[in-house]
């Protein structure tokens, strides 16, 4: 009864987290190896100082390693009429070479992530997310006649922020940027090397995208650092740390972080809707069915319950997990999720889930501020200001073509 | 907001499939002032209720063959016996035995031979216990299903009225003792109550027909319950004429009511505008428009065959896509040139229905197979002789069987070629062979249905007799899916009235009942 | 040999009677814990049946144990160690396998190498079966109300529940009565297309349960082998440091820091009952102990047909006992061996020893197995659970050497007219003809092995049938049906005589609740302080 057992494929255990295509470039330029995991990449941090890589994005030029993200592609006859059942937005009229923000629901209508579709062929898609979203692509799927793939690990993608972003990119070769408009698409060359470029960005300022096949990764990398070799420009590669405060300034969700995605909340209530997070502006309920429209229009019609809002907190002192009342010593009425000190414009920022009373928006918001001094704790309280708009933003990021350095 | 809109009568209604249900929902409907149009894909209406003819001058009831479940409160609130509608003798049900020691199990009193006076007691207080318990749910049956959540009035009255009819109607302890029963598996019930594998096995198999279980499966008290809720209304019989003859009244009443009846007119797809159903288009191009459709077709044809998926959010579809609709039970019809003889039956008892379903084991057994996409070496049948009461279902001299066979899986393993039929027709007339020496050589005609042919010729996903399972994870509330369990959908305008829906499948005319009702309710809203 | 009246007398010295003579003792009773055995633990038990190894011979991993127990009982200063079990691997017939390891990333990325869409579905499954576990979670230290009762606690109780249960959303809800009606086959199907995958996450469903994975109820429990955690990592397991027995050691040792007093070697005959009040017991030998409260630690079969006097009971309840279902579906297989075995599947070094190991790669393989327990017969290709703790655990096995245990799901109670040691042997050769397909060197390391079926089970450790939750966790015997409707609140049909055992809410598993539980009820008929602990809740 007993039979052969051939030995299974090898399976590297030992290896837990991937190594990027752009990996042993980073490995040299990572001076405090400070890594985090990134949807199983080995990510850095920082690489030596938080400050002078967050003054790289808003001041000269930035390089990050994009490949960790979530990179989905979508073909085949129905792959528009998917997309549109998918997302809360219209994309029929994105057209090839565009890009667009977007985010889906459950059928409750509440937010399972957000992302980036980008229109690369006529009816050829990429979807970029932050989270696994296969299971619920194709589940999505079900009855259409479309082809939905992962490509993470097949695109390397890098992507070069900051006001010189253009600069560099052009000396270093990559060309037909000039043209490129803010959400734009062109596959260009490096060396005659093929590349997409996006000019698209999670730093609200200027920057691109640069998405390769993996085996001319290492190269493109080069060809970007010749120009700093060369001694044109400054360029320094960024961890997720100075992302983050950027990010923040340019008031960009960060879903998982900011709010529970609805796929992982346990508990009934804890999920969100687009218009509870601010997204309201990218639902659309003048296109066809999508999936959480009913849902969402229901919601639409009752007075809102809470929303994610940007907070300035005036002082100095950092609100980290502090609780949001309606008047100093007043009720509870929400928490700080994110905030980060933004060096740009000397003040506190931050995300806050708060309740909306009768669907308005508090007219007092204060936090209270737990600190230390050498250890020693103290509180304060301090008042904070809803921004509508975001923190930070420059006429350069949507320039075309951006202004030359 | 559009111009169809606004010329559309707010009370035309389409009904996608004649079938009983679909004729029970439109006469209500026709009954309270909508003006109702059935389209049927067939040629004659009725459904899974109907007669045909399967070979020259052989009819029978093509897919249900005996009536036991017709509501009363239908055959009322309709008036069908001024439409012609004959329910036939009360027939009572014989479990068969090789040895000629056959049981009649009636309605509360079991008679045979070689019984223990124990296991007939125990049989009158087991069906009065458990006819209790299923008239207990009589108000869930003949309600909407309450939501659990975000109730309305009616919802909070039909839990109301259940909780009532169990802690009262039943007492404390047999309220207990259903809520222990309710989720548990009849064999253990069936062990605990009766000492005769005969009673056992007939039992059983009464509480597995139709569905992907065996007698060892939890929740098969439930499914038995649900087949019993129908004896406590009314009582078997085979009606004259076949089935069909009840689509007829149904039809001569529905006619009266001046709804438009259209047979051959299959529906291609239901045209959704803006999230609501505003009419239906034919494979033959036509289209017609009307403020509500009501879809008696099974849940996965109406959502995912006759319409646009995208129109529906995803996990719904995705659940509607996960429900379990693979029929197990083959059809088979033979044309006899005499009238079987069955050791120790007489004529008449003949012509009621027969079980071959010996005891627990050989159920159990049966069931095997099913779970791997065989089919039952030893199958569990049900038996009616109809031309034995209606000489005119046959030439003269001859005589026709109906047989519903168990478990033929929709999806076998080797799929229904040539050769898996004609081996699973020699496997049932080999059981038959048994009972009946000789019966092979007295068949002049026969037809196999299996769940493969049924879903092909009665437009049933999967062939199921109840248009999906009815476990507990489909059925009440959840039945075929939350989310469109209240008979409405998600598409506005857009409602079922099959089996698929609540309380699901039988001869019942309730999910049409309650579907119009739902519709009447939602409409004066 | 006494006069001495006892405040207590606990029948059975396994985990949930010692759980519940501690409480009782905490608050001050004089309690006493009489012991059939010349050991204590019951199923929670270590025992050298071989020099130099110490078997967990009934249950073998824990993590279903309730840290507010643990905490209460201060069990950590007692003796007692949880460490941590690292994955669970499913062998496949062509020579792969499934590995769920411990590592998160390595495991979503072993799960995409068997399928993509099952790594990303499996965030769905990991967060739904979490609603599920916060749900069930909440009930398990508390009493079940009675559905059919008017009394205001009865009330209030089922007003708590249905408020857990409001706590979802009106889909939540649906899900969760989907989930508890399902099969484990069916419900996992709304999630992974993997076959493997399918049968690896099945497992867990049928473990002692005398069902099969296409039996609706199975879903449900999943939860009995999900909800538990070490150290708040959910549906994670961990080996009892000395094995089982430590539990039940560090649990009697506190009760007897606290004053408590345990016999073994004391088999109880007959619960002692005058004018329907329990009076104390009379032990096999003739002895007379005489108790205000008498509190059984048997199964709910055992203690009311084999130790208590049906004219002390009503019929009805006599009855219902006799058709509780309690039906033996599992046996053990205990293994000495000489050495790590090899695994023909594994690279060098696989972390994958160290977990649970399975070689069912199909549902139907599964669920054949389960078609031949119904027909009484072993099978020949059962679903196994195999875990070797030696590895981490230097107490249980010499060095270099290596302790163990198979728990084997389904093993028959009566093995086709009954079982003989040949037919024991058989069957545990038919296990490990199993394991040695998988390791080619496993048979030749065996030194000693100790077969279990439910006969052995049942012989030595007094539960009936083998079974190991003292009665099978469906629908009909869970919450305010366990054992029995009317009696799920751990008072027995006389007066000062109550239950504790598994047979109680909310069931089998190394839990503790139910004997906390039930001190908590007989404290509270007794007007004395709880030192029972809260639940320590979620939100």
């Amino acid at each position: 009864m007993s039979k052969v057992i051939q030995q299974g494929p090898a399976h590297d255990f030992k290896k837990v987290l991937r190594h990027s295509p752009f990996h042993d470039r980073i490995e040299q330029q990572s001076q405090i190896k400070s890594w985090s995991p990134w949807n199983g990449y080995q990510t850095a941090r920082v690489f030596d100082s938080l400050s002078a890589e967050y003054f790289a994005i808003r001041s000269s030029c930035s390089v990050m390693d994009l490949t960790p993200m979530e990179k989905y592609r979508i073909t085949g006859v129905d792959a528009l009429k998917f997309l549109n059942r998918l997302v809360t937005r219209d994309i029929s009229n994105i057209k090839p070479g565009r890009v667009t923000y977007v985010v889906w629901c459950n059928d409750e209508g509440k937010v399972l992530d957000d992302g980036t579709i980008f229109h690369l062929q006529q009816g050829e898609y990429r979807l970029c997310s932050q989270h696994h979203q296969l299971d619920w692509l194709l589940i999505s799927s079900l009855g259409m006649d479309v082809t939905i793939s992962e490509e993470t690990h097949e695109v390397a993608a890098l992507s070069v922020q900051g006001p010189t972003a253009y600069s560099v990119l052009t000396a270093a070769g990559f060309v037909g940027l000039d043209s490129l408009k803010p959400f734009g698409i062109v596959h260009t060359s490096f060396n005659g090397t093929d590349v997409t470029v996006s000019r698209t960005g999670y730093t609200g300022d200027l920057g691109y995208e640069l998405w390769v096949d993996p085996a001319n990764a290492l190269s493109m990398w080069d060809c970007v650092f010749s120009v700093k070799e060369r001694g044109l420009y400054d360029i320094r590669c960024i961890g997720l740390e100075a992302l983050e405060m950027v990010r923040i300034e340019a008031g960009f969700i960060m879903p998982g972080d900011d709010f529970n995605t609805a796929e992982t909340t346990i508990r009934a209530g804890h999920d969100r809707s687009p218009f509870e997070v601010g997204l309201g502006w990218v639902v659309n309920f003048d296109k066809g069915h999508f999936t959480g429209k009913q849902a969402l229009l229901k919601e639409k019609a009752l007075p809102i319950q809470r929303r994610l809002v940007k907070l300035s907190v005036e002082g100095n002192k950092s609100p980290d997990q502090a609780f949001i009342y309606d008047a100093k010593n007043g009720n509870n009425i929400g928490a700080i999720k994110v905030q980060c000190w933004s060096p740009i414009l000397k003040a506190n920022l931050a995300l806050a889930d708060i309740e909306y009373a009768n669907g308005k928006p508090p007219t007092e918001l204060w936090t209270e501020i737990f600190y230390q001094k050498e250890l020693a704790w103290r509180v304060q309280w301090a008042r904070c200001t809803v921004s509508e708009t975001a923190f930070w933003s420059h006429s350069r990021r949507s320039a075309t073509p951006p202004p030359a350095y | 907001m559009t111009n169809s809109s606004v010329s559309v009568d707010p009370k035309s209604v389409i009904i996608v499939g004649g079938g009983h249900n679909g004729l029970v929902c439109a006469s209500y409907l026709a009954k309270a002032g909508y003006s109702v149009e059935i389209l049927e894909a067939r040629s004659t209406v009725g459904g899974g209720a109907a007669t045909t003819q399967f070979a020259d001058g052989f009819q029978v009831s093509g897919l249900a063959h005996v009536l036991h479940s017709l509501h009363p409160t239908v055959c009322k609130d309709l008036r069908l016996e001024n439409s012609g509608l004959k329910t036939g003798a009360t027939i009572e049900t014989i479990a068969l035995d090789t040895d000629g020691n056959h049981l009649t199990l009636g309605l509360n009193d079991l008679a045979g031979s070689a019984l223990s006076s124990k296991d007939r007691e125990a049989y009158s207080a087991f069906k009065q216990e458990f006819r209790g318990y299923a008239s207990a749910l009589e108000p869930l049956m003949m309600n909407k299903p309450p939501r659990l959540k975000n109730m309305d009035k009616k919802d909070k009255f039909t839990l109301a009225k259940l909780g009532l009819k169990l802690r009262f109607g039943l007492g404390a302890d047999a309220m207990s003792e259903f809520l222990r029963v309710g989720g548990i598996n009849i064999y253990d019930v069936l062990n605990d109550v009766f000492d005769d594998p005969r009673i056992k096995g007939a039992i059983a198999a009464d509480a597995i027909m139709g569905q992907h279980m065996g007698p060892r499966t939890p929740t098969t008290v439930l499914t038995y319950l649900h087949r019993l809720w129908g004896e406590t209304h009314s009582q078997p019989s085979l009606p004259p004429g076949g089935m069909g003859q009840v689509a007829k009244a149904l039809l001569t009443d529905a006619k009266d009511r001046g709804v438009q009846i259209r047979t051959e007119a299959t529906v291609e797809a239901i045209i959704i505008s803006d999230g609501k159903a505003t009419g239906v288009k034919l494979v033959s191009g036509e289209q017609l428009n009307a403020a509500l459709i009501v879809s008696n077709a099974d849940a996965k044809t109406t959502f995912l065959k006759l319409m646009d998926v995208a129109e529906l959010d995803a996990m719904f579809a995705h659940r509607i896509h996960k429900t379990r609709t693979n029929g197990n039970v083959a059809k088979l019809h033979f044309g006899l040139n005499e009238l079987p003889t069955i050791n120790g039956l007489s004529t008449d008892q003949l012509g009621q229905r027969l079980l071959v379903a010996p005891n627990l084991r050989y159920v159990e057994h049966a069931f095997n197979h099913a779970k791997y996409g065989e089919y039952s070496q030893q199958p569990i049948l049900e038996i009616t002789i109809p031309s034995i009461a209606d000489p005119s279902l046959a030439p003269s001299g001859h005589h026709v069987m109906s047989v519903s066979a168990s478990f033929a899986p929709y999806a076998l393993k080797e799929g229904w070629d040539e050769l898996q039929r004609k081996a699973f027709v020699d496997t049932v007339i080999a059981v038959l062979e048994q009972y009946v020496p000789g019966f092979a050589n007295t068949i002049v005609a026969q037809e196999l249905l299996t769940p493969v042919d049924i879903e092909e010729q009665y437009h049933v996903t999967g062939g199921h007799w109840h248009h999906g399972e009815l476990a507990i994870d489909q059925s009440f509330m959840m039945r075929p899916v939350h989310g469109a369990a209240q008979y409405d959908t998600p598409i506005n305008g857009l409602f079922l009235c099959g089996a698929g829906a609540h309380p699901g499948g039988g001869i019942t005319g309730i999910p049409g009942r309650n579907a119009a009702r739902r519709v009447i309710e939602m409409g004066r809203s | 040999m006494s006069s001495k009246q006892y405040d207590a007398i606990i029948i059975g010295a396994g985990h949930n009677g010692l759980t519940n003579a501690a409480f009782l003792a905490k608050a001050g009773l004089d309690v006493l814990v009489l012991e059939k055995n010349d050991y204590i633990g019951g199923a929670t038990v270590s025992r050298e049946l071989y020099e130099g190894w110490k078997y967990s011979n009934c249950s073998y991993v824990c993590s279903l144990f309730r840290p507010e127990i643990y905490q209460s009982l201060d069990l950590g200063r007692h003796g007692l160690e949880v460490v941590p079990l690292q994955g669970s691997t499913t062998f496949k017939q062509n020579g792969d396998y499934f590995g769920s390891y411990h590592q998160s990333t390595v495991r979503r990325r072993e799960i995409a190498r068997h399928s993509k869409r099952d790594a990303d579905a499996s965030i769905r499954f990991d967060a739904d079966l979490m609603k599920w576990c916060r749900l069930i979670r909440g009930f398990l230290l508390r009493t079940p109300p009675n559905p059919t009762s008017f009394k205001p606690r009865d009330m209030m109780e089922f007003a708590h529940l249905l408020k857990s249960f409001y706590s979802l959303s009106e889909a939540q809800i649906y899900e969760f009565i989907r989930f508890f009606t399902m099969s484990i086959a069916e419900y996992l199907a709304e999630y992974f297309e993997n076959e493997t995958i399918l049968a690896h996450f099945s497992g867990g469903s049928i473990i002692g349960t005398g069902l099969g994975v296409y039996s609706p109820g199975t879903a449900y429990v999943l939860l009995h082998h999900a909800m538990g955690d070490v150290d708040g990592n959910v549906g994670s397991w961990g080996f009892a440091r000395g094995g089982m027995g430590s539990v039940s050691k560090a649990i009697a040792s506190s009760f007897q820091a606290m004053g408590g007093d345990v016999r073994t070697g004391a088999e109880v005959q007959q619960i002692n009952v005058k004018g329907r009040k329990a009076t104390g017991v009379t032990l096999a030998s003739g002895e007379e102990i005489n108790a205000r409260t008498v509190v059984s630690n048997l199964d709910a079969k055992r203690t009311f047909l084999n130790i208590m006097d049906k004219k002390d009971l009503p019929e009805a309840l006599v009855h219902r006992a006799e058709r509780f279902k309690i039906r033996g579906s599992s046996g053990k297989v205990n293994i000495a061996l000489d050495g790590l075995p090899d695994f023909s599947a594994l690279p060098k070094d696989s972390p994958l020893t160290l977990g649970h190991m399975h070689f069912t790669d199909t549902l139907e393989r599964l669920e054949r197995a389960y078609d031949d327990w119904k027909d009484d017969r072993w099978s020949q290709d059962p679903y196994l659970d195999m875990v070797i703790p030696s590895q981490y655990d230097p107490t249980v096995a010499p060095p270099g050497k290596h302790m163990v245990s198979v728990f084997v799901q389904y093993c028959p109670v009566e093995a086709e007219g009954g079982w003989t040691d040949q037919k024991r042997d058989a069957f545990g050769a038919a296990v490990i003809d199993q394991i040695s397909q998988y390791s080619p060197n496993f048979k030749d390391l065996i030194l000693h092995a100790e077969i279990r079926t439910p006969r052995e089970i049942e012989a030595e450790v007094g539960l009936t049938e083998g079974n190991i939750f003292q009665g099978e966790l469906t629908l009909d015997q869970l919450m305010f049906n366990r054992p029995f409707p009317g009696y799920a609140q751990y008072r027995g049909p006389v007066k000062n005589m109550y239950m504790c055992s598994s047979s109680t809410h909310p069931g089998g598993g190394v839990m503790g609740a139910p004997g906390a539980n039930a001190a908590r009820e007989i404290l509270s008929d007794l007007g004395r302080t709880d030192t029972t602990p809260r639940d320590f809740g979620d939100d």
